[in-house]
């Protein structure tokens, strides 16, 4: 590939970064809002995205099995399907804060070792059994997302780009979602609960706010964020597993760290800067080292970035240095 | 004498008696079970009743599992888990020591490879568990004692395997060529001899310490949340390399792996078992996967006690108070004095030793690397074991290993046959025919939702982990 041919498809690589970039942005929201509040990395996050998308399919699949109720529009389709797929997902993050977390911060326990712990044991377990259910209802846990004419049909942009109506509709309910967040969070009652949990659960308490009410209500956005930013990653890349979640999961997070956790624009920037440094580095890595390299390193060159940007500003791109509380 | 010790004396003569005269019954030997557990729970049963009792029933519980010659699964088999409970009662209980030193010498190097010459597989659960608890007592280093959350600690693992997989593999014949002679031209193409791997176990020890260091020396300046997630990527970024350092220049091998990785020469040990009349005993000489089995289980046991031996004095030692301090309170420690830096890269690079150690025993037993081996789910499942066993407890991460491994090992995948067994014969049970059960539920592929069960579970009700560490447990008493 010479110089020239890697200038020209340099718009369509940035296109779809952009697009990986929201989706990363969608998922870091939930991983930042959770952080904001518990100061919890819930690693679980990845899995209730992927349950969302799990969720959005079972959707797909059974209005559109030939039995009963059936619903040919693929946009009403995708409409439910993120309907579901995100309340689902919100609802299953509700129940594990109220299963997993909630029994340890009542206990008050001091190492910050044992809820970290738990979430990681909570990941998995939502990996399996959502393997579980699919297998015992399916007898298959890798899913594939069905695909209509209408939604892979290809437009032509100027600059030789080409874009296909999901992928349009990926990145407009992702900065609708984007900007109904923040407006939830910076212009409603709720918003300000939220945000007054995160500076000083105690002194919100005090001033009237119900620190486990708004900690459920934390949890049910970002999952329904997450689900949602699930069925898109579902319709967009096609397949989804249980264990689909894992990877993006990880990602999102490394962006919202990126971006400076706890921090609700951060993560977005982060997310968008992650999606470009992936298909970017992805698609030229393999032509700065002479194919000797290629894209199966993408995800080392994101872990080195967070490795770099940790080092460097670990307070991350928009956060704020915030003292060690002793 | 009192009740209670005649309680346990007699259920053990009589569960003993039956077990000599009907060996095949699995009823008396779950007597001989209920008699270990009385003799630990009830009160007031005199020491020397209690060693008796542990001494004699070792020796049934191995007559018992010596005598039943097709076993070949220790699921559901009281006898084998008898033995594994007058272990670990006997460990636990506080009898004379050199009883204990008696008992457990007994079990483990006399019991094991009598009953592991008939059933193989008791040999490979000791060589697994051994393995695993080396790697369990690394990470408890890392984790329970300097209270640092690594995810990605099977990098450490992979590193002593390979290590040994590069430049011990290759055969004489010349069918497959040795991993090192691919990228560096003038190495033997048989690869190193095989007995090389007694001086690779060192060099793994040194490559898995400096990789250590190079990982934690970014790592290790990061707040304690970051720590997990950049361990994870690090352990990825590994798992990644051993996967694709197969090009520009073969390294690893890619996803193939390495095989076949060369094992050092037994002969000593045959010419041993020979001495000690093995071969009159069972009729036939050991052929030589029985003698491996044998060679790897006691390599395993040794290198497995100078892990221990190093652990305990670590833990006891200025370094192990240290890191103690680190994990109970940074600012405070830093306050101290601690150097936090150095002693935090000084207890990532103990754990990445033990772990690169058993690295490469395990390329040796295995004879065969991938990195299919060092994937995050094995990471996890260290940390499982020891969470389980009590984080910063010795005994605790031995205990966690040995649950862990026989979970995964034997009862997951028994338990899938069983099920498999089911579907095949259509049994109904409770009105529900399994034959319809769907083919894609198998138990043993889900290991991930038991780690999980099991970590969630022993955090919310027993975070100290079954067998608690003297310190922590002092202070969780004190609240």
């Amino acid at each position: 590939m010479s110089l020239a041919d890697l200038w020209s498809i340099l718009p369509q690589t940035l296109l779809e970064g952009l697009l990986l970039g929201f989706v990363y942005a969608m998922i870091a929201l939930g991983y930042t809002m959770v952080y904001g509040v518990l100061e919890l990395i819930n690693f679980a996050h990845s899995e209730i995205f992927m349950i969302g998308g799990v969720a959005g399919l079972e959707v797909f699949r059974y209005l559109s099995n030939g039995k009963g109720l059936e619903v040919h529009n693929p946009f009403l389709l995708l409409f439910l399907a993120l309907v579901v797929g995100g309340g689902v997902a919100g609802l299953v993050a509700v129940l594990v804060e109220r299963l997993a977390y909630r029994p340890l911060r009542k206990r008050g326990t001091i190492n910050r070792l044992v809820p970290l712990i738990t979430a990681i044991g909570v990941s998995f377990l939502l990996q399996d059994l959502v393997r579980a259910i699919e297998a015992l209802w399916h007898n298959e846990f890798f899913l594939r997302y069905p695909t209509y004419p209408l939604l892979e049909k290809t437009f032509f942009l100027p600059l030789g780009m080409t874009i296909q109506t999901k992928a349009i509709l990926v990145i407009v309910i992702a900065v609708l979602m984007l900007l109904g967040l923040n407006y939830l969070v910076n212009h409603t009652k709720l918003g300000r609960a939220i945000r007054a949990v995160a500076q000083d659960m105690n002194t919100a308490a005090l001033m009237g706010i119900n620190p486990d009410a708004i900690i459920s209500r934390t949890f049910l956005i970002g999952g329904s964020l997450g689900g949602v930013a699930g069925v898109l990653f579902g319709l967009m890349y096609t397949v989804i597993s249980p264990y689909s979640g894992f990877l993006p999961g990880i990602k999102a997070f490394t962006a919202a760290v990126l971006g400076g956790i706890g921090n609700i624009p951060g993560a977005v920037l982060g997310g968008l800067v992650l999606g470009q440094l992936e298909t970017v580095g992805g698609t030229y890595l393999s032509f700065l080292t002479a194919g000797n390299f290629g894209s199966e390193y993408a995800s080392v060159l994101a872990f080195l970035t967070l490795i770099l940007i940790l080092l460097f500003r670990p307070q991350g791109l928009l956060g704020q240095n915030v003292g060690e509380k002793v | 004498m009192n009740t209670n010790a005649l309680v346990v004396v007699l259920v053990a003569a009589i569960g003993g008696a039956w077990s000599l005269l009907a060996p095949d019954n699995a009823l008396a030997s779950l007597l001989l079970l209920v008699a270990t557990g009385l003799a630990v729970t009830l009160r007031g049963v005199p020491r020397a009743v209690q060693s008796l009792t542990f001494v004699a029933l070792t020796f049934l519980f191995t007559l018992v599992l010596r005598r039943e010659p097709a076993l070949n699964l220790v699921f559901f088999n009281p006898a084998f888990y008898g033995l594994l409970a007058v272990l670990l009662s006997s460990l636990l209980q506080p009898i004379p020591r050199w009883i204990k030193l008696l008992l457990s010498v007994s079990i483990l190097f006399v019991s094991v490879p009598l009953v592991g010459f008939s059933n193989p597989f008791l040999f490979e659960l000791g060589i697994q568990v051994g393995i695993f608890a080396a790697l369990a007592l690394g990470l408890n280093v890392v984790v329970g004692l300097a209270g640092l959350l690594d995810l990605g600690f099977a990098a450490f693992f992979a590193i002593g395997a390979y290590t040994w997989g590069i430049f011990g593999s290759g055969d004489p014949d010349g069918k497959y060529q040795s991993q090192a002679s691919k990228f560096i031209h003038w190495f033997p193409v048989s690869g190193l001899d095989g007995n090389l791997l007694y001086l690779f176990i060192g060099i793994a020890i040194i490559t898995a310490a400096i990789t250590g260091v190079l990982i934690g020396l970014p790592a290790l300046r990061l707040r304690g949340d970051y720590l997990a997630i950049v361990t994870l990527g690090l352990g990825e970024v590994v798992r990644v390399l051993a996967n694709n350092l197969d090009h520009p220049l073969n390294i690893t091998n890619g996803p193939q792996g390495i095989t076949p990785v060369h094992r050092p020469s037994v002969d000593w040990l045959n010419s041993f078992t020979n001495f000690l009349g093995v071969e009159k005993v069972y009729g036939r000489p050991l052929d030589a996967a029985m003698t491996y089995n044998l060679f790897f289980y006691l390599l395993v046991l040794v290198v497995i006690g100078i892990v221990i031996i190093v652990n305990v004095r670590l833990s006891n030692s200025r370094f192990g108070r240290a890191w103690v301090a680190i994990r109970e309170d940074e600012v405070a420690a830093k306050t101290m004095g601690i150097p936090l830096l150095w002693t935090k890269l000084l207890a990532f690079a103990t754990g990445a030793a033990f772990s690169g150690t058993m690295g490469a025993v395990y390329a040796a037993k295995q004879t065969f690397v991938n990195p299919e081996s060092f994937t995050l789910v094995q990471s996890i499942f260290f940390l499982a074991m020891v969470i389980l066993g009590g984080m910063g407890s010795i005994g605790g991460a031995v205990v966690g290993a040995a649950a862990v491994t026989l979970l995964n090992l034997d009862i997951l995948k028994n338990l899938s046959d069983y099920l498999n067994d089911m579907r095949q014969a259509g049994v109904t049970f409770l009105g529900y025919n399994f034959a319809n059960l769907p083919s894609q539920l198998e138990p043993a592929k889900y290991e991930r939702l038991v780690f999980g069960l099991i970590l969630i579970l022993m955090m919310i009700f027993r975070p100290e982990g079954l067998i608690p560490e003297k310190r922590h447990r002092l202070e969780l008493e004190k609240e």
